[in-house]
């Protein structure tokens, strides 16, 4: 169990949120332009780095608020949290 | 030895099974992986299609991914015809494997039991067998009742917050030892000639004009005719090499051992909803295995808080383990696809073979996916077995939905 800094409520308990993936995943802008191969992009591919990776988590038990976190995949160290208008930070 | 002691079965340790060759500086297959599936596709290769000018390149040590570390359950009552044909097709192999090895595995087909613990968990799983039993596949539903015969020590009281209203059966279905599984392929496949190269990580994955050429490793260039991706847990990362995404995400997933226990559970014992599945090693163990941790992960370590759960959801079913001592935790990377179905075949790249997207379950697989995927790589062409888990068809849509039949339950 690892703790988790929430933007708004600071370091709690990793069991008191959910994970909700890829950050940045954008819905196309022209759905009917999309070919096949588009759509299977955006519908199922997601990345999958041994390494930092932008991702969406929820603070479910606590201010129920969307926000996102760089994580490194190899040792779970959050490298950055940042809210969701904020671009995503330059991890050095 | 006292004959009947726990463990009286199991063979002696294994002298070694296999020479350590160094790389040569080309080879007509080159096998990226040296778990089961990429043990078993070099055997196969080399039994099957005479092709033995091969090198299994694994990065760490043999067999020391997944292959160590999942809970050996093995089984082939999936939901869906597609799916019923490659694990079934295993299920046949796993028994005659030992005498085709000449190696024990000590296969014990004493069944598996998948709870409901709802009535749409009954629905489900009485739709599954009379799909298993139309495809030929042993399958049974059993009530509360039929579940205690099978295995007195599950708590089938309906007093608890998830009451067991019955299971899905099926009596072929078992676990064997997966190191001695790994160590059979490896010494056959080593006896048939080929290399198998450990500490020997997979660095770059060259290419020209479309088609594979060499792999880039940490112990130098080496040229291949062909290439065949076995790497689990690192497919995306050893995929990306080769200049392609896959619709994967790795997590971790873990398990867990008790002390030695005198033998007190017949069979094995699975729940999706609650989120556990128990066997007894042939040792005495009890094994267990939960859910995958939700995020990406390639630690090979997971969170405490699956390991409670699992343990919660354990001593609701079996009040028995209350008083059992915990041994030892460890995961492992498994790779998941978004219709739970592995992807097999043909890449983007010419003589370029992908066998990934097992997730928590491709242990039950190893030789049917090594016979399957040994046959596409020799032809250039998929297995009729394998055809229906190519990688286009997250295009085109065909997907082969096993949710409910393989999730995280293995
Ligand atoms: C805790 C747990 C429980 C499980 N329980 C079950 C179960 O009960 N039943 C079941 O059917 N399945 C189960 N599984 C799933 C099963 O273990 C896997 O689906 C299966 O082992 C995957 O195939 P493999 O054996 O080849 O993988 P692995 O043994 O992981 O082999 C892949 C190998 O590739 C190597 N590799 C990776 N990248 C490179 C590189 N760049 N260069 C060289 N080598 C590389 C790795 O080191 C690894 O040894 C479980 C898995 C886990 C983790
Ligand atoms: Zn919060």
């Amino acid at each position: 169990m690892q703790l988790i800094p929430c933007p708004w409520c600071g370091p709690r308990e990793e069991t008191e949120f959910h994970y909700g993936g890829q950050a940045h995943v954008a819905y196309p802008q022209d759905p009917a332009a999309l070919s096949d191969e588009d759509w299977a992009k955006f519908v199922f591919f997601r990345a999958n780095p041994s390494g930092p990776l932008p991702e969406r988590w929820t603070h479910s038990a606590g201010c129920r608020r969307w926000f996102n976190a760089v994580r490194d995949t190899r040792t779970h160290d959050l490298l950055a949290v940042y809210r969701l208008d904020e671009p995503r930070p330059v991890i050095p | 030895m006292n004959p009947t002691a726990p463990g009286a079965d199991l063979p002696e340790h294994p002298d070694f099974l296999w020479d350590n060759p160094d790389p040569k500086r080309s080879y007509d297959v080159v096998v990226v992986g040296g778990g089961g599936h990429g043990l078993a596709t070099a055997y196969y290769l080399a039994k099957v299609h005479g092709i033995t000018n091969v090198a299994v390149l694994e990065k760490g040590w043999l067999a020391g991914g997944n292959m160590a570390r999942n809970t050996t359950i093995i089984r082939s009552n999936y939901l869906w015809d597609e799916s019923s044909g490659i694990y079934e097709h295993s299920l046949k192999l796993w028994e005659g494997l030992e005498e085709d090895l000449g190696y024990p595995i000590l296969f014990s087909q004493r069944g598996v039991l998948n709870l409901a613990h709802g009535l749409q968990d009954v629905r489900d799983s009485v739709r599954r067998v009379e799909a298993n039993k139309l495809n030929g596949i042993d399958a049974e539903w059993v009530d509360a009742a039929g579940v205690k015969e099978i295995c007195p020590i599950v708590n089938t009281s309906p007093d608890v917050r998830y009451p067991v209203l019955g299971a899905t059966y099926q009596p072929r279905a078992g676990i064997a030892k997966h190191d001695y599984v790994a160590w059979g392929f490896a010494r056959a496949a080593a006896a048939l000639g080929v290399d198998l190269i450990q500490d020997c990580e997979v660095t770059g994955i060259e290419t020209a004009a479309g088609r594979v050429t060499a792999v880039d490793t940490t112990r130098g260039r080496i040229a291949a005719g062909k290439v065949a991706l076995c790497a689990a847990g690192h497919s995306s990362v050893v995929a990306k090499m080769a200049g392609f995404d896959l619709p994967l995400v790795s997590h971790p997933l873990q398990a867990l051992v008790s002390e030695l226990l005198e033998p007190v559970h017949p069979t094995v014992v699975m729940s999706n909803a609650v989120h556990v599945y128990v066997s007894q090693a042939h040792k005495g163990e009890l094994v267990m295995g939960a859910g995958i941790d939700s995020y990406a992960g390639y630690g090979q370590r997971g969170a405490f808080h699956i390991i409670e759960d699992q343990m919660a959801a354990a001593l609701e079913l079996f009040p028995v383990f209350a008083r059992a001592h915990l041994l030892r935790t460890w995961a492992g990377i498994v790779d998941v696809t978004p219709d739970a179905s592995p992807i097999v075949g043909l890449t983007p790249v010419e003589n370029l073979y992908l066998n990934c997207g097992w997730g928590t379950g491709g242990f039950k697989a190893t030789p049917g996916v090594g016979d399957c995927f040994a046959h596409t790589v020799a032809k250039g062409k998929p297995h009729p077995y394998a055809e229906p888990f190519t990688l286009d068809r997250f295009t085109t849509g065909a997907l082969v939905d096993e949710h409910g039949a393989a999730a995280v339950a293995h």
